[in-house]
């Protein structure tokens, strides 16, 4: 029995990671598109594209600011 | 993944690039975007217009973002680079909607919270339920419900907020809806399981009390989804009706700016062919006004200077300037408001399914808490026993299945109507549609198309016909319009004719080895002017006798089919529209519709609908212009095809798009469907609480039983609701005075 002591706050604490993991990505606008997503990890990049050195067209998604 | 991101408005200006003060960010609406191709080219367009310094689309909502430079670019500017790629575009007509995404339900996070709960303490009680029969002792079962009771106590009072925040705001009103005893069963439950762990009882609820929490918000959430998914669809098809408008300034220069943002006093250019944006008085120029949207007349009116005309009215004929005056100089449209506001009133004593069983169901919960109290007391067991029992019967009777056995049916229904492009806005409109049992149409757009044709066999020379459509084709007039459709349906290739002109409200003419010929009008081609007012127009070689084109609506290709199975299902059909009698009646004719009224103005619309709810019918109306816009309101429920206008749109409970009117039948058999699915799912949820209360008021139902009994009922109440997607249905049909 003595191993519960450890068995269980592990299994929470491992529950909990899962848990934050979700709100993150919830928070961080993953579950935004899921179609659109879908279709943009199948999607290559044509390599001439926006890339004109403009440096604004490439920040990344900063939900929170 | 390389890919085109949008820099959101620079609120904290955390490191961001573009924190100049004109720096702008605005929702495109694209329905036309479906693919993953479709993305890419959307955003690489957008990226590519001057002053766009960002774009993500986003499939799921068809909608697009774009990041932009007020100074340097605008939404004109998105809109027409779409269009060049073949996307029709608008900005979303309500800028608040368009921070409704997914992400910003609060049900979610809750959801989650929920979930992990549920499953922690599941899996504790589990132990405790195995470690009955073997070799747990109570210091570790002890032990194992403080660890649920720490996890339930926290998620219960973060994820059963809604429920919560309902069930007060309903005590508040003095009503009792389905979430009181929904949160007196959580709280109860909670309450006593943290009591009776105190005590070191067996009698703890944590895991029920979660579960139920758990399976009611997923309910929620799907509900919720589908509501956002509607709504924002509902939203992308008005923002394509919204127009922009060319506006003369002072100065003499034009600019185009979104019809919402005139003013009046503008001076606006309506080219032919494009919708009016704003009510007002034409300044200068002379043409002919469809007016099929407003008042159900096929027949274009002529205008000229001096003339009112609506917004949402087509310019057929020629380039017309016109000023813009506020809505209230406009009676029609500020009556058509008032009636639909009286129309409104009536709709919201609808009592949805729910409700109704939330309001015998509740009360009787709570008697028969109290009746287990009081028996067991008089029965001479202490007050703690009774009052112990007393919660296992509240905790038991918890609606939880019930309260899935609606929405789960809808979520479903819905889903079902949104994939053949059924968009049900309403939140009771499905309910209400399902009790329909007369159908009114209106004749002008709706069971008609948009577009008019030639009537064949009145032109039959083949010859004639294609030298007027090698004319008419540099027209954008819709009968013009009309006549090139006709010819090439017949296989006839257009000539294409250089030096025609075009004189405004009159016709075209085209001179050609000193013969002249014409197409327009009537007295433009010297005809005498036919009886009856029939809409026509005229072509005219020099020297020859004038022929003239007769044009009638296009009826829906299966109005007919779609009456017959509406009258054979034992509904009855009528039109009620505000055209001619003539032309009512030939498209009445067309469709097998006996019962029709023609020249009917919007408040007798309303009168008649009032009429058939005075005998306790339920109408839905069926309609697409202003002047249906009151019966719509006013209907028992009601639809409206994807090319209303949009205030008749939004006062629709559902929309349709495509050329068939199949989707009334596909709506109507699927809104029973879920009538009859969700009493199906009221009476399983009741069996199972009849089946359990007496165990609870007898005091025989342990946490075990409470927690399974609960979460069954629940799932097999979803499962039978998740049928409907997939089952097939026949329109069933009504029983005369049933």
């Amino acid at each position: 029995m003595t191993s519960l002591a450890w068995l269980v706050p592990a299994a929470l604490t491992l529950g909990l990671i899962g848990l934050a993991g979700f709100l993150w990505a919830l928070r961080n606008g993953q579950f935004d598109d899921l179609e659109g997503a879908a279709w943009r990890a199948i999607d290559d990049p044509r390599p001439d594209t926006p890339a004109d050195g403009d440096e604004a067209r490439h920040l990344p998604i900063d939900r929170h600011a | 993944m390389e890919a085109t991101l949008v820099v959101p408005p620079a609120v904290g200006g955390a490191g961001s690039a573009t924190t100049a003060a004109d720096s702008a960010v605005v929702t495109l609406s694209v329905p036309e975007m479906v693919c993953g191709h479709c993305i890419r080219t959307i955003e690489t367009t957008l990226v590519g217009v001057r002053g766009v310094s960002g774009a993500r689309a986003n499939l799921g909502s068809r909608r697009v973002i774009v990041a932009f430079d007020a100074k340097r670019a605008n939404v004109g500017d998105f809109v027409a680079a779409l269009a060049r790629a073949g996307f029709a575009a608008a900005e979303l007509a309500d800028g608040s909607a368009a921070s409704e995404s997914p992400r910003a339900s609060e049900l979610i996070p809750r959801l989650g919270v929920a979930g992990f709960a549920a499953a922690n303490i599941m899996l504790l009680s589990v132990s405790v339920w195995s470690g009955e029969a073997s070799d747990m002792d109570s210091s570790v079962i002890g032990l194992f419900h403080w660890i649920s009771a720490l996890i339930a106590l926290p998620a219960i009072a973060y994820a059963g907020q809604p429920f919560f925040r309902s069930a007060i705001s309903a005590l508040g009103g003095r009503r009792l809806n389905m979430d009181v005893p929904i949160s007196l069963g959580i709280t109860l439950a909670t309450a006593m399981s943290l009591f009776q762990t105190m005590r070191g009882s067996s009698q703890v609820y944590f895991d029920a009390a979660t579960t139920l929490v758990f399976f009611l918000l997923i309910g929620r959430a799907l509900d919720e989804r589908m509501r956002v998914k509607a709504r924002g669809a509902a939203e992308n098809l008005l923002s394509l009706k919204s127009v922009s408008a060319t506006v003369v300034s002072e100065a003499g220069t034009l600019g185009s700016l979104p019809a919402r943002a005139l003013v009046p006093g503008m001076q606006v250019i309506v080219a032919a062919g494009e919708r009016i944006a704003a009510d007002g008085v034409i300044v200068a120029g002379k043409s002919e006004i469809d007016e099929s949207l407003i008042t159900g007349e096929t027949l274009p009116r002529p205008v000229a200077l001096g003339d009112h005309v609506h917004a949402g009215t087509l310019n057929g004929g020629a380039s017309l300037q016109i000023r813009v005056t506020s809505a209230d100089e406009n009676t029609l449209l500020a009556d058509i408001g008032r009636m639909m506001l009286a129309a409104e009133q009536g709709r919201g004593r609808y009592v949805r399914l729910a409700d109704k069983a939330a309001s015998f169901y509740a009360p009787a919960v709570h008697v028969l808490g109290l009746m287990t109290f009081v028996g067991w007391m008089l029965a001479g067991a202490g007050w703690e026993t009774s009052l112990t029992h007393a919660i296992a019967v509240l905790i038991i009777t918890c609606p939880c299945a019930l309260a899935l056995a609606v929405p789960a049916v809808q979520v479903a229904a819905m889903s079902r109507l949104f994939n053949q492009g059924i968009i049900v806005k309403a939140a009771d409109g499905l309910e209400r549609l399902a009790e329909i049992d007369r159908v009114i149409f209106d004749k002008t757009g709706t069971l008609t198309t948009a577009e008019i044709s030639l009537v064949e066999g009145e032109a039959a020379d083949t010859a004639v016909l294609a030298r007027a459509a090698a004319l008419g084709v540099l027209s954008r007039h819709p009968y013009a319009q009309a006549i090139v459709r006709a010819a090439r349906a017949r296989g006839v290739s257009v000539e294409m004719l250089e030096n025609v002109q075009e004189v405004p409200g009159s016709g075209l003419s085209y001179r050609a080895r000193d013969r002249e010929e014409r197409l327009g009008s009537a007295e433009w081609c010297g005809a005498l002017t036919p009886a009856g007012g029939e809409a026509s127009l005229w072509y005219a070689r020099q020297g020859d006798l004038p022929i003239a084109f007769r044009f009638a609506e296009t009826l829906r290709d299966d109005a007919r089919k779609t009456v017959e199975a509406l009258e054979s299902a034992g509904y009855t059909v009528e039109v009620l529209s505000g055209d001619r009698t003539a032309s009512v009646a030939r498209a009445a004719e067309a469709a097998a519709i006996k019962t029709w009224r023609s020249a009917v103005r919007p408040d007798e619309k309303l009168e008649r609908i009032g009429e058939l709810k005075a005998d306790g019918l339920k109408p839905l109306m069926v309609g697409d212009g202003l002047n249906d816009a009151p019966a719509l309101a006013a209907g028992f429920a009601s639809m409206s095809p994807a090319s209303a206008i949009d205030i008749s749109q939004a006062a629709a409970d559902a929309v349709f798009q495509g050329a068939h009117l199949a989707p009334v039948i596909e709506t109507l058999k699927i809104a029973r469907a879920a009538r009859r699915m969700a009493l199906q799912n009221i009476v399983i949820a009741l069996t199972y609480n009849a089946a359990f209360v007496p165990l609870a008021m007898l005091g025989h139902v342990t946490p075990l039983v409470a927690a399974l009994a609960m979460s069954t009922s629940s799932i097999i109440v979803t499962a039978n609701a998740i049928r409907l997607r997939t089952m097939r249905l026949k329109l069933p049909s009504m029983r005369r005075g049933a």
